[in-house]
């Protein structure tokens, strides 16, 4: 039952083969069991859960279940939830009791989903190990002893070790893509403005974003579905009808399901820099897709090396600005001694951040300062135009562009952590996407050594969510990469 | 770029973050690799680029001025690190 599918969980639950109750048991024992050693759970929520299982059995037997009803899921921990502590994983967010839900967790809630708790990150989203974490780094469950990826390290361990089907993280530089390629699950970041931010607690506002974990694109759609629509309270929620992802996979099997698709490989995603044994499962899952009858076709995309540089000026200017409503006053953490209000301040901050987050406040704070603005900022946002049209000049040649999520497999825990901009390079072929705000997905395609999962990630233009997913459904249909499992699932 | 120990100090007030000598110069170090791999972008000439703020260009949208909102002060001022008769409680400003 734990590496059951959401549509087979449906079944089972609409059968009464298995009661929600049941379900939420089985995934809180397993949290109960494996969470010692993984760290991917902040908080496990149990007595909420069994509440939020019972109420879904009564939905079920009264015949008013939908897709989601009575199926376990966890929240990446920036997603506020009532009365559950909303950590962001910071000693300054460490006491902090949400008043109010997320708009994701309230639409989550309404389809009657059962959120298991709240899984592990880097602090305030900012890292791509787990490692800036209050509460220690979530491992990565194919080898604990390597990182999961980050930000959303926690939901994607917790995925992986099947702690839950499916959960929700958010992708700000690749934060949903690259844990999903190093825990070897299928994540799926949406297209800017798909994804309510109301109640997901802000690091850069221009590119952050909330994306869905599963094991398969299947289970993504699923929950991606469930996570999106207008939503008045977020300034950049988009007004467009929502897409019932799931239905659109349901075309019949055929030999040749992609026929027809062209798929973009840009250049400079094949370049130097990836480990060969991640050119060689890219290459291979590209055999795959030929076979499905695909085409693949040389896109380029000149601009991409400048966006690196361009996103670390972008997210730390806007991370200064959002985080510095924390301040002691009404909510989080208050220094224990201070003496006037800007010392109240300046000690409850410098005592409630981390290292890495201070470093972003430090580079935004220098970035948007008197006489810097245009140098940086505005610099910034005229690179990341052209990085958008070159997306743009790329996709008018293709139907999706296709490469590797990352350049390597999981690095070993602590090998980076003294070295922020080795780590934030390591984000190369994830990041261009968030400036541009187009939708990306990460699906396994293979493993490298000490069976370390490979990530293939798939971009297409704005509000092609569906035909990302459907191409990897297909590619999934025709293979079992997404169906392995680390020695704790089996 | 290389930042001097003052720059920093000064940014970290900007900031509002208490950094001990200790903590600046160890920071120091980390923002001039930063700044490094920032600095790459200046080589490229973006004369006549308009600026991106947004994946969608969007307008502000209006809403109607009315009241939407619940009083919920009691379930705010809870987590509050100290309150007093419904105000949030500071360090004295005025003297």
């Amino acid at each position: 039952m734990i590496n059951a599918s959401l549509v087979e969980l449906r079944r089972a639950l609409d059968a009464r083969q298995i009661s929600s109750v049941e379900l939420a048991t089985l995934f809180l024992d397993r949290i109960a069991a494996l969470n010692p050693q993984l760290n991917a759970f902040i908080t496990v929520d149990r007595d909420g859960a069994l509440t939020a299982a019972r109420d879904a059995d009564a939905r079920i037997a009264a015949g008013q279940a939908g897709a989601l009803t009575g199926i376990p899921l966890a929240h990446k921990d920036l997603f506020c939830t009532e009365g559950v502590l909303t950590t962001c994983a910071s000693k300054m967010l460490a006491n902090f009791v949400s008043p109010y839900d997320a708009h994701v967790v309230s639409l989550l809630k309404a389809a009657g989903a059962v959120s298991l708790g709240k899984t592990n990150m880097d602090e305030f989203a900012m890292g791509s190990s787990n490692e800036s974490s209050f509460y220690g780094p979530s491992k990565n469950p194919w080898d604990p002893s390597r990182v999961p990826g980050g930000s959303s390290g926690g939901s994607a361990a917790a995925v992986a070790a099947r702690l839950t089907p499916i959960a929700t993280g958010s992708d700000t530089g690749g934060s949903v893509r690259q844990p999903a390629a190093f825990c070897g699950i299928t994540g799926i970041k949406p297209s800017y403005g798909l994804v309510s931010r109301y109640g997901m607690v802000a690091f850069a506002s221009s590119l952050d974003q909330g994306g869905a974990f599963g094991a398969s694109a299947e289970d993504c759609a699923l929950l991606l579905g469930a996570m999106t629509g207008f939503d008045e309270r977020d300034s950049t929620s988009l007004e467009r009808p929502v897409e019932d992802y799931a239905a659109a996979l349901a075309a019949p099997a055929s030999a040749k399901p992609l026929e027809g698709l062209r798929i973009g490989l840009p250049r400079e995603f094949f370049g130097e820099g990836m480990a060969d044994e991640v050119r060689a499962a890219v290459e291979a899952a590209l055999e795959q897709y030929r076979a499905l009858g695909a085409t693949t076709v040389e896109v380029s995309l000149p601009n991409a090396k400048l966006a690196i540089p361009a996103y670390y000026v972008i997210a730390p200017a806007e991370c200064s600005s959002n985080l510095s409503r924390f301040d002691g006053v009404r909510y989080g953490h208050r220094a224990a001694e201070y003496g006037d209000l800007a010392d109240m301040y300046s000690r409850s901050r410098a005592e409630g951040f981390g290292d890495e987050v201070k470093r972003r406040i430090l580079v935004g704070t220098y970035v948007l300062s008197h006489g810097y603005y245009d140098a940086y900022y505005l610099q910034a946002q005229r690179l990341r135009r052209l990085i958008a049209q070159d997306f743009q000049a790329a996709l008018a040649q293709c139907d999706v562009i296709a490469g590797p999520t990352t350049p390597t497999t999981a690095w070993a825990l602590g090998a980076m952590a003294d070295d922020p901009v080795q780590m934030y390079l390591s984000d190369i072929y994830t990041i261009a996407v968030n400036l541009a705000g187009l939708p990306g997905l990460s699906h396994p395609c293979g493993f490298g050594a000490g069976s370390l999962p490979i990530g293939l990630q798939l971009v297409g233009d704005y509000f092609s969510e569906s035909r990302l997913m459907n191409t990897a459904h297909r590619f999934q249909q025709a293979t079992d990469w997404h169906q392995r499992r680390p020695a704790c699932a089996q | 770029m290389s930042l001097s120990t003052e720059q920093v100090g000064h940014l970290a007030r900007l900031a509002r973050l208490a950094l001990t000598d200790a903590g600046i110069e160890a920071t120091r170090a980390k923002l001039d690799d930063i700044f490094g791999l920032i600095e790459q972008m200046q080589a490229v000439d973006t004369k006549g680029v308009e600026p991106m703020s947004h994946p969608q260009e969007l307008a502000t949208r209006l809403r109607a001025d009315a009241v939407t909102e619940a009083d919920r002060r009691d379930a705010f001022q809870r987590i509050a690190p100290q309150t007093e008769a419904g105000l949030y409680l500071v360090p004295k400003v005025i003297e």
